[in-house]
C-alpha cells in the first residue's frame, strides 16, 4: 500500500504521477515525448536545464545555473525567491550513464542531504523520466514537500474548504 | 502512516459515501459526542450507530475513548487531508517543471529534425 497521486484521468496530456514510496523517499515519474538522448541533454546541459527547472509557475526566477555532469563534477542553481537574499542550491553528481541515469547529492542544507536519481527508459521514442529522492529522514521529507509555509496553508484552507462544503451538502 | 494513504482514502470515500456518516463528522466538529447521543439525534439504534461510527474510525475521521460505561467520539486528526495537500502539492510542482521540459525537447526534436535535413541536402 503506497500513498499515489495522479493527474487528471483521461487528460490527452502525458500524466505526472507522485507516489511515497517510504517514509524517507518519494518518486515521481512521467513520461516524455522525445527519446532519451534529448531529454537525458535536458537535464544535463545547463542552458536547457534552465529553461525549464524553474518553471514560472513555481514564483522564483533562476539568476544562475552552472552545471558539470560529471561524476564528482557539481551544479549549483541561484534563485530569486522573492526574499531579501537569492537562494542556492548545490551539490555533486555521484552517477552519470549517459542517455539512462543521473544521480546528485543536494549539499545546500548541510552534509547528509537528500539524493536525487533519475532513470530515463526509452520506449518507442519515449522516454519514461523516474525521479526518486532519498531523504535522510521523514521530517526531511515532510518538510520538503511543503514549500513556502503561506503557499501551505493556502492548500489546506482551500482543502478544508472544500470538505466543508462536502459535509454540508452531503447532510442536507 | 504516508504510505498507507491509498488505502486509507479508499476507506475515507467510502466513509463519506453515507449521508449519516456525514452528518456524524459534521456533529463532531462542533463537539465532541457519546454513541449513544448520536444515536439519538439521528434516530437510530445504538447498535446501527455504533457500526457507523466503526466504519468512520476505521478511515480514521473519528477516534473513540471509553471512559465507564461511556464511548465518546471526536474527529480524528487532519492527517489525511494533510497528507493529500502534501502530495498533490508536490505533484504539481514537478507537473509545471515537465511541461516546460516538454517544450524543451520539443525544440530540441525540431532543431534534429531540419540539421538532419540540411546534412541530406
Amino acid at each position: 500500500m503506497r500513498a499515489r497521486i495522479e493527474g487528471e484521468p483521461g487528460s490527452v496530456a502525458n500524466r505526472t504521477t507522485v507516489e511515497r514510496t517510504s517514509d524517507c523517499e518519494v518518486v515521481v515519474t512521467r513520461t516524455v515525448d522525445a527519446p532519451a538522448r534529448l531529454v537525458f541533454e535536458a537535464f544535463t546541459r545547463a542552458e536547457l536545464l534552465r529553461r525549464w527547472w524553474v518553471p514560472r509557475s513555481m514564483g522564483m526566477t533562476l539568476l544562475s545555473c552552472e552545471v558539470d555532469a560529471r561524476v564528482g563534477g557539481r551544479y549549483r542553481l541561484v534563485f530569486d525567491h522573492g526574499g531579501a537574499e537569492p537562494a542556492a542550491f548545490f551539490g555533486t553528481y555521484v552517477e552519470v550513464e549517459p542517455y539512462a541515469r543521473l544521480a546528485w547529492t543536494n549539499e545546500e542544507g548541510g552534509e547528509g542531504g537528500p539524493v536525487t536519481t533519475v532513470t530515463f527508459e526509452e520506449q518507442g521514442g519515449r522516454t519514461l523520466v523516474v525521479v526518486r529522492e532519498r531523504h535522510p529522514s521523514k521530517e526531511a521529507l515532510d518538510a520538503a514537500g511543503t514549500g513556502a509555509a503561506e503557499a501551505m496553508v493556502e492548500t489546506f484552507e482551500q482543502l478544508d474548504e472544500l470538505l466543508a462544503v462536502e459535509l454540508v451538502d452531503g447532510h442536507r | 502512516m504516508v504510505q498507507y494513504l491509498a488505502a486509507r482514502l479508499d476507506a475515507s470515500f467510502a466513509a463519506l459515501s453515507d449521508a449519516t456518516r456525514r452528518g456524524v463528522l459534521e456533529e463532531l466538529g462542533r463537539a465532541d459526542a457519546s454513541i449513544t447521543a448520536l444515536a439519538e439525534q439521528f434516530q437510530m439504534t445504538l447498535t446501527g450507530m455504533r457500526k457507523h461510527v466503526g466504519v468512520l474510525e476505521r478511515a480514521g475521521l473519528v477516534t473513540t475513548r471509553k471512559v465507564g460505561r461511556v464511548r465518546t467520539c471526536r474527529l480524528g486528526p487532519r492527517r489525511l487531508a494533510e497528507e493529500a495537500a502534501w502530495l498533490e502539492r508536490y505533484r504539481r510542482r514537478w507537473d509545471a517543471r515537465f511541461e516546460a521540459l516538454d517544450e524543451v525537447v520539443a525544440e530540441l526534436t525540431r532543431q534534429e529534425g531540419s540539421d538532419a535535413r540540411e546534412d541530406r541536402g
